[in-house]
């Protein structure tokens, strides 16, 4: 599907926005949903106080999403339900409105606001959200949530976080960012590879492959307390970590039998369990959502394809067919679909399959496109791209209109992966 | 340099002892030969000095590095001269260890080169051992896509990255 690019205004104005709040990511948007939804959000009574506005932060999550056409308030600026003139806002092309209040209390910011359907003049939301003081991003990413919701039924996931390693020259660090790449905390900095990481389903851990000391190794760290564990350290290559949903066991690869295959671990790193024989490389397993089918990538065919295969054991069915290599294989959240990187004529390109009718989307247009992993509401892949001679992190809707490009200050972005609802 | 200094200054201090001799007067006595004059020793043969011909430029050893097509792992037979040597070599010095790094290009997911680069690092440890190295002098460890030699997106980078180095440890 050919994409066309739009350097969309509103794009321009968030990065003006994030220059201002000192964002660690510039993000480009590209394209849009084929429905926007006219929205006009009108900055709460008392946002002007606050060192970061809940606005810039609603008004970027929705732009971002591609899925809503902001309408500009100019000038109006109604708090309460009783200030709100319908027909205004009617005649400016809104279908929706958002308005509001926030304060400070004490230690707490406290947002209070109402979504209101312009057309039928109706209450769609109306809440109190309220946090520490510090953390008025994440206030302002709940709201976005609560309108991307009730306006599109799709659960939104702009309280979620991802993960990702970036490389500067020597130097490494495995980072953990909100999913616009604000917040960044540093899990892991050296100066040798990191890669693959994986997030436990509760999102309190990462399990990650690690190179310092000096072959790849297995870590486990909690993101609450910095402490870590390595959780398989065999002769020869331990790599390609994945939890169950359930959170009891993990799968990883392991070449120390001589080939790269596939073994079953607790995540203490006891009860080790292999269950691939195919005397090839078989690696990137990953749990189905109902944890009992694994997909992953085998050679055991001549080429580097898509496999599944019980967890239990059982015969494994190739999924992938045709030209090209395809690798890094990943469940939709719903089960019905999964995404990877398809290689074809010297070119990454991210695509997904249905598993009941075998039909392949390409989601983009092919490149350095790597990595995929689905957001946990299903409506956007993030992966791994190169754009202006660098690594960066990028999104595509899982219909393939909407993209977004992620620069990190400085350096390469790699093997992102999306985190969980938490 | 200080021995050689204090071999001249002794031999310096022998002659001028040798040549400090009273003069006889009138009679001069045939001066006595300088003690240090003596017929020429035939020349001492050369100490023999062993050469490890690991640490020769010329020798089939200096090249550590065996390269491979796009998504193979079987040794070429350009590079089978050379992992031959290295395995007599590892035989005839059982107390010599090496390690071998298979590496890839960047053409397929991480993972996938983590693996690939195992099968390339085994295949030379293999070949190792079939011309005479014993499995515990071999240590072998893939680095994937994950330290190369250079990162342009074409073949001529590319190839210098499918690669397995031989490392004396």
């Amino acid at each position: 599907m050919a994409l066309r690019v739009l350097r969309s205004i509103f794009g321009l104005l968030l990065l003006a926005q994030a220059s201002v709040s000192n964002a660690a990511m510039e993000i480009e948007i590209i394209g849009a949903g084929e429905h926007q939804i006219p929205v006009a959000i009108v900055p709460f009574g008392g946002d002007d106080k606050l060192a970061q506005t809940i606005n810039s932060v609603v008004t970027g999550d929705l732009l971002r999403s591609g899925l809503f056409r902001l309408i500009d308030p100019a000038g109006k600026s109604p708090h309460e339900l009783a200030e709100v003139a319908y027909p205004d806002w009617q005649a400016r092309g809104a279908d929706a409105l958002v308005i509001g209040n926030v304060a400070m209390q004490g230690t707490r910011i406290e947002a209070r606001f109402r979504l209101l359907d312009a057309v039928k003049q109706a209450e769609l939301v109306g809440q109190s959200v309220s946090a520490n003081s510090d953390q008025v991003r994440a206030v302002g990413h709940r709201i976005s949530d609560l309108i991307y919701e009730k306006l599109t039924g799709d659960k939104g996931v702009f309280s979620t976080r991802i993960a990702y390693v970036k490389r500067q020259g020597k130097k490494f660090s495995l980072i953990v960012a909100d999913s616009d790449g604000y917040n960044e905390q540093i899990v892991l900095a050296q100066n040798e590879p990191i890669m693959s990481p994986a997030w436990s389903p509760d999102g309190s851990h990462l399990v990650y492959v690690s190179f310092e000391t000096g072959h790849a190794t297995v870590y486990v760290q909690s993101l609450y307390t910095n402490k870590r564990f390595m959780l398989a350290d065999f002769r020869g290559s331990n790599s390609a970590p994945a939890w169950s949903p359930d959170g009891k066991q993990m799968a990883i690869v392991l070449t120390r039998d001589g080939s790269s295959e596939i073994y079953l671990i607790r995540p203490d790193g006891s009860g080790i369990h292999r269950i691939t024989y195919n005397g090839s490389i078989s690696t990137e397993p990953i749990f189905s959502p109902d944890g009992q089918t694994l997909l992953f990538t085998s050679d055991q065919g001549g080429s580097p394809q898509i496999y599944s295969m019980p967890v239990a054991g059982g015969p494994q069915q190739r999924l992938t067919f045709g030209e090209g290599n395809n690798f890094s294989p990943r469940y939709s959240p719903d089960g019905k679909s999964f995404v990877y990187t398809h290689f074809i004529n010297g070119k990454f390109y991210i695509a997904t399959q249905d598993f009941q009718t075998g039909q392949v989307e390409t989601l983009t247009a092919g490149g350095w496109e790597k990595k995929p992993s689905y957001a946990p509401n299903g409506k956007l892949i993030l992966f791994a791209s190169e754009a202006r001679g660098r690594g960066i992190l990028a999104t595509v809707s899982s219909d393939g209109r909407v993209q977004q490009h992620m620069f990190t200050d400085n350096g390469d972005a790699r093997e992102p992966v999306w985190g969980p609802h938490q | 340099m200080k021995k050689l200094f204090a071999s001249i200054v002794l031999v310096n201090l022998l002659v001028a002892c040798a040549s400090e001799k009273p003069k006889e007067p009138e009679a001069a006595a045939p001066a006595p030969a300088p003690a240090m004059e003596a017929p020429a020793p035939a020349p001492a043969p050369e100490p023999v000095v062993e050469v490890d011909p690991l640490n020769d430029p010329n020798s089939i050893l200096a090249n550590r590095s065996a390269y491979f097509p796009f998504d193979v792992s079987a040794v070429q037979d350009a590079d089978k001269p050379m992992i031959e040597a290295h395995g007599k070599y590892l035989g005839e010095h059982p107390d010599r260890r090496v390690r071998v790094e298979g590496n890839c290009d960047e053409r397929g997911s991480k993972e996938y080169n983590l693996g690939l680069g195992q099968r390339r690092a085994d295949s030379v440890k293999q070949m190792l051992i079939l011309s005479g190295a014993k499995a515990s002098q071999i240590e072998t460890v893939s680095y994937g896509e994950e330290k190369p030699r250079c990162t342009d997106h074409n073949e001529a980078c590319w190839k210098q990255n499918r690669r397995s180095d031989i490392k004396y440890q």
